[in-house]
């Protein structure tokens, strides 16, 4: 078994462009579960801000910070690993630090605008329209920067796939311009965006860095994975764009979705379990003994919970039958929480524990605490996702079964909301704890000399086994 | 458990080959449903200048970050796609139209143990096209959904 060196420096010098992508989306994640915990408070009490921050603003900006974040760690992980891939420098830095101002500067003024009442009225694309405009122009100049390191330079499939993903999710972002005034229409091509981005295009970008970093930790051979990338990635656009049909049962689309989204979002099962047999079985074959431990947890918990968040917990309501009686109810929560964690929170941590230590100019550090935020969160929004879906499955039966009024059903359902409420304290201390790991004081990690000489001492001056 | 008669090029062709495809299909069933939604699922009622600014209404106080409407928005508040029927409509139009306004209208109850509904700045030309917009998505076609009355 080979010990790799770990990395103290960049490879490339302009890998460092990730750093602020990372530090700015880790500042913007704080945020987002600070407002989610506080939308979760008013579940428990009603009254809670109601006045100040009624819960319609503080859901838009729990959501709306989520999506900022993960695009700018998206960037962040391609700056990162564009130049290592290609094996030429990106092609322009400044570029990088002025989209990311852009990005940053006009996601910063939408959340300040919501707090004032300034937004639209589409969930999740809230953005007034400079905004959008603001997000599309930055979003190009990525795509240019990107597209131009990767052209003069060495071509592989992650680097495809993943500037592929990005380049899909900005052509699929244009239909958010897309605004008619018959509302069924509206949501047909609102879902462009939201569906065709998450459970389409983003798992290029998925399978992509998920490869990059099964390489990097397990030393398994690039030839290997790029066939195993291929065959998900195919997958994945096989069966999530029809299954963007699940979401075309009952806005007034054509019954025949009822077949077609139930078939094809029932196989989007596949991708995940692809990514987590690749995630897994590569672990087991390479023989690299990585010092990044905690980059590993979190590369391979992201696809075991992708796996169950955004597959069987998506597949549990899925199929029309089903779909007509839990549709827009708290299982939908209960999904879409373990979904983005699992699949795109997860893999942009483990991107950062990984990159962050050579972008820092140190040995892995903070390892142990690192991955006890891992274990906090991730249990947390586990157990988050637990309580909505019985609150959801008590509610479905209530409310769309028993006929109940709504609102007499959710006073039904406030235990559930108050286990939700403690897991979302839970994660945000884990959240907190995981910005100490990776940017706080970095502790000095024993040197692999210091280990080595330790190893031999102990080995020098053996327990005497059976002394005693 | 991938052969190596199963290239990485076949592999690569059948992505690009399998999504060029699918992305066809998809294109083609969504041309398809943006016909049927204008010539039947939302034909039952004239798309009027006042159910559009309702809806315009709707979006600049994002009741859907509360409220769902189809079955879409945030499960914090009452579904409106039906709102139109649950309050009367179909039997009393003039009476739901009352009932509704002057339920927007009386928010926030203040009610102790209960979710507050913000009060909103809506003049009556917008209650009434909020209301006209509420009865124009209870008309489109659903396939029956949802269950109950209740949303």
């Amino acid at each position: 078994m080979a010990t790799a060196q770990p990395i103290q420096q960049p490879k490339y010098a302009t890998q460092r462009v990730a750093y602020p992508f990372f530090v700015v989306a880790l500042a913007l994640f704080a945020g987002q579960v600070t407002f989610g915990l506080l939308a979760g408070t008013v579940y428990v009490f009603p009254h809670f801000l109601a006045e100040i921050f009624p819960f319609h603003i503080l859901r838009m900006i729990h959501t709306n910070l989520l999506l900022v974040w993960l695009i700018i760690a998206f960037f962040g992980a391609a700056y990162w690993i564009l130049p290592e891939e290609t094996e030429q420098e990106i092609y322009s830095p400044k570029l990088a630090y002025i989209q990311l101002a852009i990005f940053a500067l006009a996601g910063a003024a939408a959340v300040v605008g919501y707090m004032f009442g300034v937004h639209g009225g589409r969930h999740y694309l809230e953005q007034p329209l400079w905004v959008k405009f603001a997000f599309t122009v930055s979003f190009l100049m990525f795509l240019y920067n990107g597209t131009r390191t990767l052209i003069a330079g060495r071509k592989t499939s992650v680097s495809i796939i993943l500037m592929l993903g990005l380049w899909l999710a900005a052509i699929f972002w244009l239909f958010a311009f897309y605004h008619p005034a018959n509302l069924s229409l509206d949501k047909l091509y609102w879902w462009y965006v939201v569906h065709i981005w998450v459970e389409g295009v983003w798992e290029l970008i998925m399978a992509a860095l998920l490869g990059y970093l099964v390489i990097k930790l397990t030393g398994v051979d690039r030839e290997i994975v790029d066939k195993w990338l291929y065959v998900i990635v195919a997958l994945a656009l096989f069966t999530g764009l029809l299954g963007t049909g699940h979401h075309y049962y009952w806005i007034g689309t054509p019954a025949y979705w009822q077949w077609v989204g139930s078939l094809f979002s029932t196989l989007e099962v596949l991708p995940f379990f692809a990514m987590l047999c690749f995630a897994f079985y590569m672990v087991w074959r390479g023989g690299r003994n990585h010092p990044n431990k905690a980059a590993l947890l979190w590369t391979l918990g992201c696809a075991a919970v992708s796996f169950f968040g955004a597959g069987v917990w998506g597949f549990m309501h899925t199929l029309s039958p089903v779909n007509f009686y839990t549709h827009g109810t708290q299982i939908t929560a209960a999904h879409g929480h373990l979904a983005f964690y699992g699949a795109y929170v997860m893999l942009n941590i483990a991107i950062m524990t990984y990159a962050l230590p050579a972008l820092r100019g140190r040995r892995p550090y903070n390892q142990i605490l690192n991955m006890w935020a891992f274990w906090i969160t991730t249990s947390a929004m586990c157990f988050m996702t637990f309580t909505l879906t019985f609150g959801g499955t008590v509610q479905v039966h209530l409310q769309r079964v028993m006929g109940m009024g709504f609102m007499e059903v959710q006073d039904d359902l406030v235990l559930f909301y108050v286990m939700r409420w403690g897991s979302g304290i839970a994660v945000v201390v884990g959240v907190l704890l995981l910005l100490w790991a990776l940017l706080g004081p970095a502790r000095r990690e024993p040197e692999p000399g210091d280990l080595a000489a330790h190893e031999r001492n102990a080995g020098a001056e053996p327990e005497p086994v059976g002394a005693r | 458990m991938l052969s190596e008669r199963f290239s990485k090029a076949a592999a690569r062709n059948v992505f690009y080959g399998g999504s060029a495809i699918f992305l066809v299909i998809f294109v083609a069933l969504t041309a398809h449903s943006h016909w049927y939604i204008l010539a039947r699922s939302t034909a039952h009622a004239e798309l009027s200048e006042s159910v559009i600014q309702g809806k315009l209404v709707f979006e600049r106080h994002s009741c859907i970050n509360c409220h769902t409407i189809l079955g879409e928005g945030a499960y914090f508040a009452p579904e409106l796609g039906n709102v139109w029927e649950r309050f009367g409509g179909h039997e009393s139009p003039e009476g739901a139209r009352m009932a509704i306004g002057g339920y927007i209208r009386a928010q926030p109850t203040g009610a102790p143990g209960r979710r507050q509904m913000p009060a909103f700045d809506i003049s009556d030309e917008e209650m009434d096209a909020l209301v006209d917009f509420f009865e124009w998505v209870d008309g489109i076609d659903t396939k029956g959904w949802p269950p109950e009355i209740s949303g």
